[in-house]
């Protein structure tokens, strides 16, 4: 237990995603079985104690602990799981045998709901702080140490030395403590089958178009299709069995019970999710933002935010597998295909006409739908491949959008950059004339040189007029401000915000050390853009 | 005579009517007893200045050999009459030098504990317990939340973090006076033999407890002028909390920051400081220590100053101990 509970405390800490994968890689190459393959299972999500809920922890609290002193240390730490931690009376007998994760596991599995708060107490009792802190995250709903599924095959992948859409491709068939999965990671047995109905396959990435990219290529050999708004799906329907996979393997059929319903065949589409039907409207990316990560979903949201796919690919019918075959010739059995399937729910992504570059950049530039981001272009002859091979695919994205925004506030780094200030709260005029304010829009921590960073860092430090932490709030008035020019690729509502609205993906792309401050965007110009 | 005859809060600090003396003053006064040399027990600008031998060089290192016009030292265990009143010095064990001071006049016996621990430290004499009608306790980690674990364990996590990223260099955040020379000599004890690199703030505190017989290993300065950057791969590297903040650590490859502090007990808080590797070594009693001490003492009455008086009155009064905050001013946490 001891050794998951610092995998834990270790990971929550660290920022890097290279730091994450070598903390997560060199546990599971210390660890033994079935223990790692619990902490694997902990940290996707695929462990859940049906008897054990959160709400008996504050009662066995209560019944160890003065409720006023209690009430004082919650105030402090301000995580429930944290502050139980902490304060459990210490009972653990010198010497005491100490529980690994599997024993652990094993008996919150086993307890009944009503033995639950007695077989809690037994564990807390017998644990150290780190490992009661675990031991609450496991109980309780989420680990959320900023760790994804994603990341977590990616140290598998690291482990084995393969490659993560190996684990990818035999992932949903495994159980835990995923024995098979680590055995053959080290070599001793070979790859597991795939056994299981209906498994999510690897997609296929494409590589954005870079400065020069399209000269070196033939139109000739390629053809083009709208990239829609949506979220990259795969829909598998395989024996019996329905599944709608996220681009990275999450299982999100949950969600979707409507699309499901209507995933009468036996085959596997990789398509684009979108709200709305193939013939009328389609919704926005925030209409489709209220039917994601839901574990269930009401009649009325399936109403109102109908969705349906708009299919790219087909990777396997019936049994046949068409990975191998070009483009082509899967497009052309894909045409077939979508026609005899429920024309509300599935389309096929048309092609793009063109001759040549010039006339396809004229075509991404003015989009025929508010819905389209952009360009994929696909070489006829490839193959569909797993991962993000350089070459078949590129994506070519609308040009993002930009405004000008002051600098408010600058909070200090992680890791390489904990000695500059490299996270950039920005915001915009509103307000009446002559009573003009800024409202933060957004954050952003890339898209700067490390020339730049270090102006910007310097300018943070000598510009400072109040420090709360790690975080410096910087003078931006009408006439003194830094002015930044940021990206972004769309906006959304939201309720969280004072400005009322999220930006996607923001990043800074120019500094205007020439902008007076008093001349940066005012709200509006936001606001406009969120209606069309 | 009541308690508050013979001790007292005023704008300077505690003050003993009787004998006319301040205990750890945050303003120039006639005469100051000092328990420890963290600066704000311990200021410059008294006219007389009464703590023991280390408490007064570690004085005379910071503010200058001028920071008092007369001092005297005072050994542990020692006795002294000052104005009448017996005052006598008993270790702390929180930084080498540190002292609780017993105050006793009248039949009545108070301590005045300063800042205290009781985890065991190879830097430090280790604290003793006094009898007393009234404990003054201090409160910095004065909620139940705050349990330090052994300090050998927090040290044991930082060497092997260092053996599975020796690309990176680890910067141990630590306070000048106390704490740096304690993780350093933990490392020591950890096995780890290599030199240790130090922020400019922390030698000349080092030095002088190497000159008082604790031995600290090979100590190097952190500086570029001598290496180049890579060179700190691999390496421990000690500095002041607030220089790990500063341009100063750019100098390190892809560091791990550390940070050794009681206040790393709370993952916020390491969060927000971008800590990535919280080390939970303390020169302050936790809580546990805390009471523990309240009730070693026999004291029937406790007052609780600088930190979170109000959970420890409120511990005091479940049980049975009477109990009140004494709210003195200008006490800060830079020992901690």
């Amino acid at each position: 237990m001891k050794r998951f509970a610092e995998l834990l405390d270790r990971l929550v800490l660290t920022p890097s995603r290279n730091g994450k994968l070598k903390l997560l890689t060199d546990y599971f190459r210390v660890v033994e079985d079935p223990d790692r393959g619990l902490a694997l299972a902990a940290i996707t999500g695929d462990l859940s104690f049906a008897s054990v809920k959160p709400a008996i922890l504050r009662a066995l609290i209560a019944e160890r602990m003065d409720q006023i002193l209690f009430g004082y240390s919650y105030d402090y730490v301000g995580d429930l799981a944290e502050t139980v931690s902490l304060v459990w009376p210490q009972n653990k007998a010198e010497g005491s045998h100490e529980l690994t994760l599997t024993e652990t596991v094993a008996m919150l599995q086993r307890a009944s709901r009503s033995d639950a708060p007695k077989v809690l107490a037994t564990l807390l009792d017998q644990a150290d702080v780190s490992s009661r802190f675990a031991i609450i995250k496991l109980v309780t709903s989420g680990l959320r140490i900023g760790v994804s599924a994603r990341l977590a095959k990616q140290s598998l992948a690291d482990l084995g030395g393969v490659d993560v859409s190996e684990i990818e491709e035999v992932w949903h068939g495994l159980t835990p403590p995923y024995l098979a999965l680590f055995a053959w990671l080290e070599g001793r047995v070979p790859r597991p089958e795939r056994v299981a109905a209906a498994l999510f396959r690897p997609v296929m990435l494409a590589h954005p178009v870079g400065d020069n990219d399209l000269d070196k290529l033939d139109p000739a050999d390629f053809a083009a299709e709208w990239k829609w708004d949506g979220i990259r799906v795969q829909v598998v329907a395989e024996g019996g069995v329905q599944r709608l996979y996220s681009r990275t393997g999450d299982d999100i059929s949950g969600a979707f019970p409507d699309l499901l319903e209507a995933m009468n065949f036996e085959g596997v589409i990789d398509g684009e999710l979108l709200v709305g039907n193939p013939f009328g409207k389609t919704g926005t990316f925030s209409d489709l933002q209220q039917r994601l990560n839901r574990k269930t979903v009401s009649p009325k949201m399936q109403s109102q935010f109908p969705v349906f796919v708009r299919a790219y690919d087909l990777l396997q019918l019936g049994s046949d597998d068409l990975r191998a075959l070009t483009y082509v010739e899967r497009r052309d059995v894909l045409g077939g295909f979508v026609t005899t399937l429920d024309p509300a729910r599935f389309d096929v992504s048309r092609n793009v006409a063109f001759d040549d570059w010039n006339e396809l950049e004229a075509l991404r530039r003015m989009p025929p739908h508010p819905i389209i981001e952009g360009i994929m272009l696909k070489r006829l002859d490839s193959p569909y491949l797993a991962g993000r091979p350089k070459g078949p695919w590129f994506k070519w994205k609308r040009d993002p959008h930009t405004i000008d925004a002051v600098l408010m506030y600058a909070q200090r780094g992680h890791g390489k950059r904990s000695s500059y200030y490299s996270d950039y709260t920005f915001g915009v005029w509103t307000g009446a004339e002559g009573a003009e304010e800024l409202v933060p829009v957004g954050k952003a921590y890339f898209g700067f040189t490390d020339e730049e960073l270090r102006q910007i860092d310097k300018y943070v430090r000598d510009n400072t007029i109040e420090r709360f932490g790690p975080v410096r709030s910087v003078r931006a008035n009408r006439t003194q401000g830094l002015v930044l020019e940021v990206a972004f690729e769309g906006l959304n509502r939201s309720t969280r915000h004072k400005s009322g609205i999220a930006m996607r993906f923001p990043r800074i792309s120019r500094l205007r050390w020439d902008k007076p401050a008093g001349e940066a965007d005012r709200l509006e110009t936001l606001a406009d853009l969120l209606d069309k | 005579m009541r308690p508050r005859d013979l001790l007292r809060p005023r704008p300077e600090g505690l003050y003993c009517p009787p004998g006319d003396f301040f205990i750890d003053p945050v303003r120039p006064v006639e005469r100051a007893l000092i328990t420890h040399g963290h600066s704000d027990h311990a200021r410059a600008g008294h006219t007389k200045v009464l703590a023991t031998q280390q408490t007064l060089d570690i004085m005379g290192l910071r503010y200058g050999e001028g920071f008092a016009r007369q001092t005297q030292a005072i050994g542990p265990g020692e006795t002294v009459d000052v104005n009448g009143v017996r005052v006598s010095f008993h270790n702390a064990g929180h930084v080498l030098g540190s002292a609780q001071i017993l105050v006793e006049h009248g039949g009545m016996r108070i301590v005045a504990s300063g800042d205290y621990k009781r985890q065991p430290d190879p830097t430090c004499a280790p604290f003793e317990v006094v009898a007393c009608d009234v404990f003054i306790t201090e409160a910095t980690f004065g909620l139940p939340v705050f349990r330090h674990p052994p300090a050998s364990e927090e040290i044991a996590r930082l060497l092997r973090s260092a053996t599975q990223f020796p690309e990176r260099a680890h910067l141990v955040g630590a306070y000048a006076l106390g704490k740096a020379q304690r993780v350093i000599k933990l490392i020591r004890e950890g096995g780890y033999e290599a030199p240790i690199y130090l922020h400019g703030a922390l030698q000349r505190l080092c030095e002088y407890y190497a000159s008082q017989g604790i031995d600290l290993g090979d100590l190097q300065p952190a500086t570029v002028e001598n290496s180049r950057k890579g060179e700190f791969a691999g390496a421990i590297v000690i500095g002041t909390p607030s220089a790990f903040a500063d341009r100063w650590a750019r100098r390190f490859p892809d560091p791990v920051s550390a940070f050794a502090s009681g206040w790393m007990r709370i993952r916020q808080r390491a969060k927000q400081r971008g800590v990535e590797l919280p080390l939970i070594i303390s020169d302050h009693s936790d809580w546990d220590e805390l009471t523990a001490t309240i009730i070693e003492t026999g004291a029937s009455e406790v007052w609780v100053t600088h930190g979170r008086e109000e959970a420890l009155v409120r511990w005091c009064e479940l049980n049975g101990i009477a109990a009140r905050p004494l709210h003195l001013v200008g006490y800060e946490d830079e020992g901690d």
